[in-house]
């Protein structure tokens, strides 16, 4: 396949993505801002004003960036994993099988469409944090690099869901048993400063820890961890992820007998 | 250069199922093929390979000259399929089905409307292209699966069975059209269990049966070996007693319907001029059963297989 005719099928399978949940709009775009202002609402000001400062920060100022991209993450992963998943329950995935549409284009289109949900939830979120707490951004490229690679490193984890889930209890496992879990205790609601030194440790294998602390510093300037670390993490990620999910489709798991 | 190309192939199931061992085709370009066979025969899974939905054990397959090992996109280029059940998003609207599915060919988005435009409204499906597939009855589902199929314009266009479950009038517009096409040049296989279809579309023909290929050959040669036809034959006047049909084993089913087992090289023109010198005229006649049903029945039945 020509690379101009690449580009037409990577294009395509994004339009058809960006349509698929933009089209629910109410089911994909307005629960998580609703969701973030309840968070808003009772652990920012409710909450948040009896605890203090961290970091220099008011409470409310310090659990933004974490909100922001917890809703990138489910949402860049949802949106990958129901969509896959949903193809091979209708069969049309083989309308991309007997394409002769290149693996990693697949991989990358609906990584695209995974990391187009992230990003307008992101957006929407970030709006939606307006109305309680003043957003200074400390640096545009760092929030913008940990927004946009995060957004694609769930994307990806969502087509590895998806490939593997034989029913739709196996959509929901991973997000509800690992990835729920590690969201919340990768440091949107405290410093892991704040934690003994055994948790600490402990916390530093959550790789969504470095993405959170990492989106920290691009919007308030504070970090638990080293940034370059984080980056490096970040995207040795994404290259396990995506060569894993070509590796995947390449012999057909879960949708080729 | 071959359409389709199909040497020794072999599928093994994970669960151990052998669904095919040596199927072999042979299909020219401009052919109308059809590939039948019973239930269980093997016949999807050979579509799934040619089309890559199933990893296959060994073998080869080329179409149209290009291997599908070592070329894979460009082999699937040349195909087209229309599945046996519906294999599309029943909550995307109709006319992004067909755009979309060009899209996955390499097509410019702009095209790839112009394409939708052309094929759902051959397929008279144009009106309802905002519609959700969900909201499609039967017929249309399976007149969208074909538009779908034709929008990359490919060479070789797999059809299997697009005719079941359609009633009588949708079936003889979807002859009509695959006929079209196949004049047009594209190359046809087509999947039935309705045989009658299979005799009045095909040129060239192969039966699998236990995951081989029992035959292959053309349409013409594989009817000539019936030994024996049965017509029935509906005359002008009512008669009594059957009348003199010389060598013909014949009988009367009522005064004015009579039953004639023709055999190989018996010709019936004989048996008009015998019933025209009893003052009677053959008004209408039709074949008792399909020619290639019996065909059919009795090579399965050499297979062993019923």
């Amino acid at each position: 396949m020509k690379l101009t005719a690449q580009y037409h099928a990577l294009k395509t399978i994004t339009i058809k993505e960006f349509l698929r949940f933009i089209r629910i709009w109410l089911q994909t775009v307005v629960p998580p801002a609703i969701t973030v202002a309840l968070y808003f609402v009772i652990f920012g000001q409710l909450i948040g004003s009896q605890i203090g400062d961290i970091d220099g920060f008011s409470y409310i100022d310090y659990i933004v960036p974490g909100l922001i991209l917890m809703s990138v993450i489910s949402n860049a992963y949802a949106n990958c994993v129901s969509s896959f998943f949903s193809s091979k329950f209708h069969r049309s995935v083989e309308e991309m099988m007997i394409s002769p549409l290149p693996n990693y284009i697949i991989v990358a289109g609906f990584a695209a469409g995974g990391m187009l949900r992230g990003i307008i939830v992101g957006i929407v979120v970030t709006i939606v944090s307006m109305f309680f707490t003043r957003i200074e951004v400390h640096s545009y490229g760092v929030t913008i690099a940990v927004f946009v690679l995060t957004s694609l490193l769930f994307a990806l984890a969502g087509l590895i869901n998806a490939v593997y889930a034989k029913t739709f209890d196996d959509i929901s496992i991973i997000p509800t048993f690992i990835l729920t879990p590690l969201t919340y205790l990768g440091g949107i609601f405290y410093s892991i400063n704040m934690l003994p030194e055994f948790w600490q440790n402990v916390s530093l294998a959550n790789p969504i820890l470095y993405m959170i602390n990492a989106f920290r510093y691009g919007l308030l300037g504070v970090t638990d961890i080293d940034l370059t670390t984080a980056f490096v993490i970040i995207l040795l990620f994404i290259a396990g992820l995506f060569l894993f999910a070509l590796q995947l489709l390449r012999k057909g798991v879960g949708i080729k007998p | 250069m071959k359409a389709l190309e199909i040497n020794n192939l072999h599928k093994t199931y994970r669960n151990g199922n052998r669904a095919l061992s040596g199927v072999n085709l042979e299909v020219n370009p401009g052919d109308f093929y059809a590939l039948l066979g019973p239930n269980g025969a093997g016949k999807s899974t050979t579509i799934g390979i040619i089309c890559s939905l199933i990893n296959k054990t060994s073998g080869k397959v080329r179409v149209y000259g290009v291997d599908l090992d070592s070329d894979p996109a460009a082999a699937r280029m040349h195909i087209g399929l229309v599945p046996q059940e519906f294999n599309f998003n029943i909550f995307e609207p109709v006319g992004e089905i067909l755009i979309n599915q060009a899209g996955y060919y390499g097509i410019p988005r702009k095209l790839a409307r112009e394409r939708a435009e052309i094929y759902l409204n051959k397929l008279e499906l144009w009106d309802r292209r905002y519609d959700m597939a969900r909201e499609l009855s039967g017929g249309m589902k399976r007149r969208l699966m074909i538009a779908r199929a034709l929008v990359h314009e490919p060479r070789l266009l797999i059809l299997d069975e697009p005719t079941a479950g359609v009633d009588i009038e949708i079936r003889h517009a979807m002859w009509n059209f695959m006929r079209e096409l196949n004049a047009n040049g594209t190359t046809i296989i087509l999947t039935t269990h309705y045989l009658e279809e299979a005799e009045s579309l095909c040129n060239n023909i192969a039966i699998i049966d236990q995951g081989v290929t029992i035959e292959q050959t053309n349409m013409r040669s594989l009817l000539d070996r019936l030994h024996m036809e049965t017509f029935v034959l509906y005359l002008d006047n009512e008669v009594d007693v059957l009348p003199d049909c010389g060598d013909y084993h014949a009988r009367l089913l009522d005064k004015s319907t009579m039953e004639v087992d023709k055999l190989k090289g018996q010709d019936l023109n004989d048996l008009y001029a015998r019933l025209s010198a009893c003052g009677l005229q053959v008004v209408s006649m039709r074949n008792k059963s399909n020619r290639l049903e019996q065909l059919f029945i009795s090579m399965l039945n050499n297979n062993g297989n019923r």
